[in-house]
């Protein structure tokens, strides 16, 4: 789950790493207030969307009093803002955060993942902030600085110093940068993130370490303990049919293509858009209703997939375990005396019970496409689209 | 010899009463598994399925010397079911969960590194399908009639695409001596370097099919164990050539986040460690057959 900037700048702050004075407003009215709560002489407007790379997309605007912070703050929300991460719907602005602007003397890069391969806590960090990580790799990855961290004892102080040092941090500040990390560590580890990015870290001219930007994820699975972080969720930026879909504990991805895909377990729904890909197709969705694949999810998945409109073929694709085919084809029998489905339907059963199932299948008054493998489901597919 | 269970294994359940163990203990039996009883705190005493209910699983471990357990507890739970596992002295545990935190599992991994390696436990999953011996014990939820007997090692993040690679290799009458579901999290107990080494050591193991899907090192890094210590061939299917960088596909793990981790760098990456690759899910079958006859195990 992702948050807003303004959301993980208020956690980090409150373990103990400083950030530029700020505010949120939702109306231009209390912008210009706003604005002058925070005081100084110039300020900085920032669109609040689940994406990076707002500055180049024109979300970021820098203003010179509070009334250039009102009419930025107008020209902002409610437009949709496009970035090279949202893609081309772009993501509603309905928020933003209005800061003090700061006196930026060096950026740096700060981040925090799990590291997949040693298990443990990975900090990466360097020199060149405010680039994007996977520019820094590619242009400068002689700047990159990256420390395990043994998730038992947590970050040591001399950990969170070396990095500082790494990063050519004056030795007056480094007490400074070394608790700016180790606050963020902290944050990382106690609330269940998955990552937590600050990008750019800035040294500004009045010797202050402070989080400009930042960018914080959270684990799904670990929400039944994290109240505080759950109400953060802003489904607004979310694609509504994900939203409509994880709700209802179904794994969806929306994607580009138009054979919609009704599938059971999430490494056999990968295989089938492959499939689809070569069958010279493109998926409309990744969806996986879970191993079980039972009568009731199979409901939900037609209505989730009738409410795409990209969606001109659905392929159902089951592979009955324990639930058998036949229980299985029920359940889409059931489905469909209860939605109307007005495109070409394939489906492939396969598994316990295959026979029973595609009996049952052929016996109700339902119009699809039998198909006997994940190939042919495939071909059929992609043939129906016409 | 088939790997990590066996004819005889004893089999605790972890989470033994409640629906969905229960459920699975019972198909477990009716395949032949040794189940010799559960844990399920708080119901100690009671017997379940014809069999003995304990409250901790050093109790059951002291009673029925088994050393095999299988976790159906809730993801809340489940870590902490997990280590006390590992503290009874259980040495096989596979944890079905889904759902448990990373956090939570970096935690368990690192509890492990407790124990000498002699008393480790080795844990497979969470998030997974299980284990399947065919004809000797399952240790799992799959549907056990789909694996014929044989002599093919398969190891799979998924658990229904490891399905459909028993039933295409059924349908050519080629069976399986282990297969094994690794699962789909980003942390997992037990690697696909760690089970292909265990189908390197295997008699009965001629060859190896992996099944692999996007995000995380762990592919890659088997093909390089495999190019460094394997005799035995070793068949790949990666899964998600369509899935879109930075959006995680159902299993939390499924998630392109560095390179090296896409379908398409990691069917290069393994290629270059001289896997054979199946080049869609439809022919993991086929793509088996061809290399048994290429090396005359057939």
């Amino acid at each position: 789950m992702d948050i807003h900037e303004y959301q993980a700048k208020k956690i980090l702050s409150d373990f103990g790493v400083k950030i530029p004075t700020g505010g949120i407003v939702y109306s231009p009215e209390n912008a210009e207030n706003k604005a002058r709560e925070i005081g100084g002489s110039k300020w900085v407007v920032k669109a609040q969307v689940h994406s990076g790379a707002r500055g180049k997309a024109g979300g970021i605007i820098i203003c010179n009093s509070p009334l250039e912070v009102a009419d930025a703050t107008d020209k902002l929300l409610g437009k949709k803002l496009i970035t090279n991460q949202t893609g081309p719907e772009g993501k509603i602005i309905n928020r933003i955060y209005i800061e003090e602007a700061t006196d930026i003397k060096h950026e740096l890069y700060l981040g925090l993942v799990f590291d997949r391969s040693s298990e443990s806590i990975m900090v990466v960090a360097s020199t060149e902030g405010g680039m994007s990580v996977e520019e820094i790799s590619k242009e400068k990855p002689e700047t990159i600085i990256r420390s395990k961290i043994e998730v038992a004892v947590g970050i040591q102080q001399f950990q969170a110093r070396e990095i500082a040092f790494g990063l050519g941090i004056e030795s007056k500040l480094i007490s400074r940068a070394a608790n700016t990390i180790i606050g963020c560590y902290k944050a990382f580890s106690e609330l269940d993130a998955t990552m937590v990015e600050v990008n750019p870290l800035v040294v500004s001219h009045q010797d202050e370490i402070l989080a400009l930007d930042c960018k914080m994820s959270f684990d799904n699975n670990a929400m039944f303990r994290r109240d505080e972080i759950a109400e953060l969720r802003d489904k607004t930026q979310e694609n509504s049919n994900e939203v409509y879909a994880s709700d209802r504990g179904m794994n969806y991805v929306s994607l580009d293509g138009n054979i919609g895909n009704i599938i059971n377990g999430a490494g056999l729904a990968m295989a089938s858009m492959d499939m689809i890909k070569l069958a010279g197709g493109e998926p409309a969705n990744f969806l996986d209703v879970g191993g079980g694949a039972t009568p009731e999810k199979i409901v939900k998945a037609f209505k989730l997939i009738s409410m795409d409109t990209k969606v001109k073929v659905i392929l159902v694709n089951i592979f009955a375990g324990i639930n058998r085919c036949d229980w299985v084809a029920e359940g889409i029998v059931q489905a469909l005396s209860k939605i109307e489905i007005k495109h070409p339907l394939v489906i492939r059963l396969a598994g316990t019970n295959v026979e029973k199932g595609n009996e049952i299948l052929k016996k109700s008054n339902i119009n699809y496409i039998e198909a006997s493998t994940l190939e042919d489901a495939a071909n059929k597919a992609v043939k129906a689209l016409g | 010899m088939s790997i990590i269970i066996h004819k005889n294994t004893k089999i605790l359940v972890q989470g033994f009463t409640g629906k969905i163990g229960s459920f699975h203990a019972e198909e477990m039996i009716k395949y032949g598994s040794n189940v010799v009883g559960g844990v399920t705190p708080g119901k100690g005493g009671m017997t379940h399925l014809n069999l003995p209910v304990f409250n901790t699983v050093k109790e059951a471990v002291d009673q029925t010397g088994s050393s095999t357990s299988i976790l159906f507890v809730p993801p809340a739970f489940a870590a902490d079911s997990a280590m006390e596992a590992a503290d009874a002295g259980i040495k096989t545990c596979v944890a079905i969960t889904d759902g448990i935190p990373s956090h939570d599992m970096v935690k368990i991994k690192r509890y492990m590194r407790r124990y000498p390696k002699d008393k480790k436990m080795g844990l497979v999953g969470p998030n997974c399908a299980g284990i399947i011996s065919p004809g000797k014990s399952m240790l799992g939820i799959m549907p056990g009639h789909i694996y014929k007997e044989g002599k093919i090692g398969i190891v799979s993040r998924s658990g229904t695409l490891g399905y459909e690679a028993a039933q295409q290799l059924k349908d050519l009458e080629i069976g399986v001596s282990t297969s094994v579901g690794i699962g789909g999290d980003p942390i997992n107990g037990s690697s696909f370097r760690d089970i292909i080494e265990k189908f390197e050591n295997d008699d009965e193991t001629i060859a190896v099919l992996m099944i692999g899907e996007i995000g995380g090192p762990q592919e890659v890094e088997a093909g390089q164990f495999a190019k460094e210590n394997m005799s035995k061939p070793v068949i790949a299917y990666i899964a998600g050539l369509t899935a879109p960088k930075g959006r995680v596909m159902g299993h939390a793990g499924a998630i392109v986040s560095a390179y090296g981790e896409s379908a398409i760098e990691k069917v290069e990456l393994l290629k270059e460690c001289g896997v054979t690759i199946s080049k869609n899910p439809s022919v993991m079958g086929e793509t088996v057959k061809k290399v048994l006859v290429e090396n005359n195990l057939n």
